[in-house]
């Protein structure tokens, strides 16, 4: 295999580590912000709640931004392309996703309960929609996106929002990374909180874990009745050029392709299944941190399932499949990627360390803060 | 298929970006300067042992912390418009811009955003010397987040390190020491982030003098105050100093950008004797300067660091222009035959000719009749070429004033840093009211400094989102208008609200000041700490 197969391969894996990443870790504040309300029923109790991922919530994001900005640089076309496609989509995951570094700031600075109620709902908002936004996103790929483009590289986009949010694939999947959301938070809450924020937390994150799991293998019976998309006489060592066109075509069952090709990987969804399964388990035999690692476990296992259906593309076009972008024509350049690879191997590493060390210092369980804590939201 | 965007989409486009940019730079230079001054405050007490230095540091701490927010929130902003309202300019430069973003992530703003919070919460959790170095960290963290976001920023005024390949339609990253190297890159970095030095300094300064008016914690504000004065007088002469290379710099790379800068519309041979405008009317019609006040013999000395440098005038760059249109109209036309046929070996020998003025053609494609380059014949050319050209200089009149808006906001605040250090120093600030109330109210002049620096940079940069290389009306998705101003009331309304609530907060927490530490703990609710209704101080206190 050339060294420039041999990246593209690496980044597709790095693209969903930092997906994984992601919903794992930026889940887990979200599902705890859209729980707030429910598993705090006093401003104290919320305040624990917000405390618990309050030192943490902000590196989290950190994620977020990284995956942005890795997604640029290693897949620049499909950077440009699904964020102009989703416009309205992305532009109200951006205003969920600017809203809540504020609410966790500003909500306790002020005492009234108006204040203070506002910014509650803000944490609601910003934690549901974006996971919804997330799994729909996904969901909608796995359909097919209205894009192609001119011969200068110029995309044309052909469908409308109301599409890409309303569909019912999409919404099933916006779904599934919600409950999904609600589990990793309620893991935590129960981690670090004291009842009866914990007793709380335990009854709706087992809930959640079965109920994804049920979406979980709803949506994988219907996908394998859905169109797919598949490449052929593919040249993983083309230059990365979107607008040349590509042989693909679309058959039903498609994205079932890589597993019938080889079986051993239908173990992915299946331990995913599991882990779902097992994690709400835990959390009524008060395993917390079991069940957060089943979570986290689960969420790898859900993007590794999509991720296998549908390698190599990233994003099909339902519009012009052969401009369909794929790990093969979206990359970056090879020594772009070889860069970025040299940091992402000295970066990485540090970073988990250095986050390491601080969960460590801030570890233990929260209470709620005294009214007249200065160190605390 | 060669259709241009809708030219409302581009504007509303640019008009977005621009506000929530702009918006986004209210408070960076704050996070820039405001964390080094923290960590001198914090090493002082960790040296010393003094208490004092302690609260100081955790108290401008907390209206760092309400700064903090909004800066990292509307950064993400900043990270998505890229992709959702410059998509082309993505695809086409990607592979080199998005580098040092993808790098800022993960050498900077990661760190800057873990440490943050465990300088908030982890006082009691390690010891003085280890949060000391959290705040460090916190410090280079944003201070190494500026670098690498204005290596990018380099590239696109100065793009180095990549060039365009045919083969996958887009520029493509070919130096990694030649994008960070830029020279645009690495003066503008300094000059901005000691900007945010300014700009913090600034901010402790103003505050600490209506402390000092206002008889409040005498002890913090004396202290804040000289700390914030001798900061600034250093990092004030040196963003002047920078700012000066800076515009060395540009003279080389951006010849476009000086000649609006300083509204020349006529090269002057006579380098020695040549006036500096300090105020100017210029007229983008009549293509001179309507009124102006110069002052001569500075302008070459001024802007080359020489006497016999010849600056070019707004007329000669256009006329300089023209050949590299027509150079680049050539270059598009084989570019397109070349990418229906890659066998097509003339056209590439062809495209390769003349692919340095390739961004030109993209620019004629405007004015070209029904803007396809194809139909430029020998009756047309001279038209196109005049019309390409004069859309090669940015808007004179903005680049103009807003240089000199940043730069008397500069000088100001030397003169007013100088005098707060001298009266400090001989500890007779407090004998001077009227110097206090002077330094209280110039508190928004670094912010109008920094934005309309970033004006300065921006429109200067224009007609290119990448100089030479790619037009900004080019760069724009082919989005709806309905969208654009979906999205703009949406941004409006939102960051409305934002700034309202921080300004709130920012002045609540100001004017409450540094809590009496003798009290500390006793009596909550008569400090600066988020006091709560009694009742609700109750119940929660009952939990803990």
């Amino acid at each position: 295999m050339d060294a420039y197969v041999f990246l593209k391969v690496l980044w597709w894996l790095l693209l969903g580590v930092l997906l994984m990443g992601l919903a794992i870790m930026v889940g887990m504040d979200m599902g705890v912000g859209a729980l707030m309300r429910f598993v705090g029923k006093t401003d104290g109790e919320r305040r624990e709640a917000l405390n618990i991922v309050g030192p943490h919530w902000d590196g989290n994001q950190v994620w977020f931004i990284l995956g942005g900005g890795a997604i640029f640089a290693a897949f620049p076309s499909l950077y440009a392309t699904s964020f102009s496609v989703f416009y309205i989509v992305m532009i109200l995951l951006l205003f969920s996703m600017i809203m809540r570094p504020v609410a966790f700031e500003y909500r306790s600075k002020v005492p009234t309960e108006k204040w203070r109620n506002t910014w509650d709902w803000v944490f609601l908002i910003s934690g549901a929609l974006p996971m919804i936004i997330y799994g729909a996103a996904i969901g909608n790929i796995l359909e097919g996106v209205g894009f192609h483009f001119g011969w200068d590289g110029q995309y044309y986009q052909t469908e409308s929002f109301i599409w890409y949010l309303l569909n019912p694939f999409a919404i099933l999947c916006g779904v599934l990374a919600l409950t999904m959301a609600i589990y990793q938070g309620s893991a935590m809450l129960m981690i670090r909180g004291v009842d009866p924020i914990y007793s709380r937390a335990k009854k709706i994150g087992s809930v959640a874990g079965v109920l994804s799991a049920i979406l979980f293998v709803v949506g994988g019976i219907w996908i394998s009745a859905k169109t797919g998309y598949v490449l052929h006489d593919a040249d993983p060592s083309m230059p990365a050029n979107i607008s040349a066109a590509q042989n693909v075509t679309r058959e039903a069952g498609a994205w079932l392709n890589n597993y019938h090709s080889a079986p051993i990987l239908w173990i992915v969804p299946l331990i995913g299944i599991l882990a779902m399964l097992a994690g709400s388990f835990a959390m009524r035999a008060q395993k917390a941190g079991l069940a957060w690692w089943l979570g986290a476990i689960s969420w790898i296992s859900i993007l590794g399932t999509v991720g296998i259906s549908m390698f190599p593309f990233l994003m099909p076009s339902s519009d012009n499949p052969a401009q369909s972008i794929t790990v093969w024509n979206g990359t970056g350049s090879q020594y772009n990627l070889i860069w970025m690879t040299i940091f992402t191997a000295i970066f990485v590493p540090t970073i988990l360390a250095y986050t390491t060390w601080c969960f460590n210092v801030m570890r233990g369980k929260v209470k709620a803060p005294a009214a007249s804590d200065d160190h605390a939201y | 298929m060669d259709m241009l965007i809708n030219p409302t989409v581009v504007e509303l486009s640019r008009l977005q970006f621009a506000l929530t940019a702009l918006y986004h730079f209210l408070f960076v230079p704050l996070t820039l300067g405001l964390t080094f001054i923290l960590a001198t405050m914090e090493t002082v007490y960790v040296v010393t042992g003094k208490q004092i230095y302690k609260e100081m540091t955790q108290f401008w701490g907390k209206l760092f912390a309400i700064n903090f927010a909004l800066g990292v929130a509307t950064g993400l902003t900043m990270e998505f418009e890229f992709g959702t309202n410059w998509s082309m300019y993505s695809h086409f430069v990607g592979d080199i811009f998005g580098t040092p973003l993808a790098i800022e992530g993960l050498m900077a703003f990661f760190m800057e955003s873990t440490f943050v919070g465990v300088m908030f919460f982890g006082w009691d959790r390690m010891s003085p010397k280890a949060h000391l170095v959290v705040t460090y960290l916190v410090a280079l963290g944003s201070n190494l987040s500026a670098l690498w976001i204005l290596i990018a920023n380099g590239f696109m005024q100065d793009p180095r390190g990549g060039t365009f390949d045919p083969n996958t339609m887009r520029m493509q990253f070919t130096s990694f020491v030649g994008l960070i190297f830029n020279p645009d890159a690495q003066a503008k970095f300094v000059h901005t982030s000691i900007a945010g030095f300014v700009t913090g300094s600034m901010f402790v300064m103003a505050v600490s003098a209506y402390y000092l008016l206002t008889k409040k914690r005498r002890d913090i504000a004396l202290r804040s105050f000289r700390l914030a004065a001798i900061f600034g007088v250093i990092s004030t002469v040196g963003v002047i100093t920078l700012g000066d290379a800076l515009g060395y710099i540009d003279a080389h790379a951006q010849p476009t950008k000086l000649a609006a800068m300083e509204a020349i519309w006529e090269t002057n041979p006579h380098t020695v004797s040549a006036s500096w405008n300090l105020i100017a009317f210029p007229s983008r019609t009549e293509q001179k300067n309507v009124f102006e006040i110069g002052i001569p013999y500075v302008l070459t000395p001024l802007l080359t660091h020489s006497e016999d440098t010849v600056i070019p005038g707004i007329k000669n760059l256009e006329q300089d222009a023209k050949p590299h249109i027509e150079n680049g109209i050539k270059a598009m036309i084989a570019l397109k035959a070349y990418n229906a046929d890659h066998n097509d070996t003339a056209a590439l020998a062809t495209f390769k000719q003349y692919e340095k003025d390739m961004g030109y053609g993209f620019l004629a494609k405007e004015f070209a009749p029904d803007q396809d380059l194809a139909k430029v014949n020998a009756s047309n050319l001279p038209s196109v070429l005049d019309k390409t050209a004069k859309a090669t200089i940015p808007n004179v009149w903005v680049e103009f004033w807003a240089f000199r808006l940043m730069v008397a906001a500069g000088f100001f605040m030397l003169v007013l840093f100088a005098f707060a250090a001298y009266y400090s120093l001989k500890n007779e600030i407090e004998k001077h009211p009227l110097f206090l109330k002077i330094a209280l109210w110039s508190v928004p002049l670094p912010w109008i400094a920094c934005e309309f620096g970033w004006i300065t940079a921006e429109n200067g940069r224009q007609p290119w989102t990448v100089y030479g290389w790619l037009p900004t009306f080019v760069s724009a998705s082919s989005h709806s208008v309905s969208y654009m101003i979906f999205s703009l009331i949406g941004f409006v309304l939102l960051y409305s609200t934002f700034i309202a609530a921080e300004l709130y907060l920012m002045f609540k927490y100001a004017r409450l000041g540094p809590q009496e530490s003798h009290h500390h703990g006793e009596e909550p609710a008569a400090g600066g700490g988020m006091a709560g209704k009694p009742a609700f101080a109750k119940s929660s206190m009952n939990r803990s």
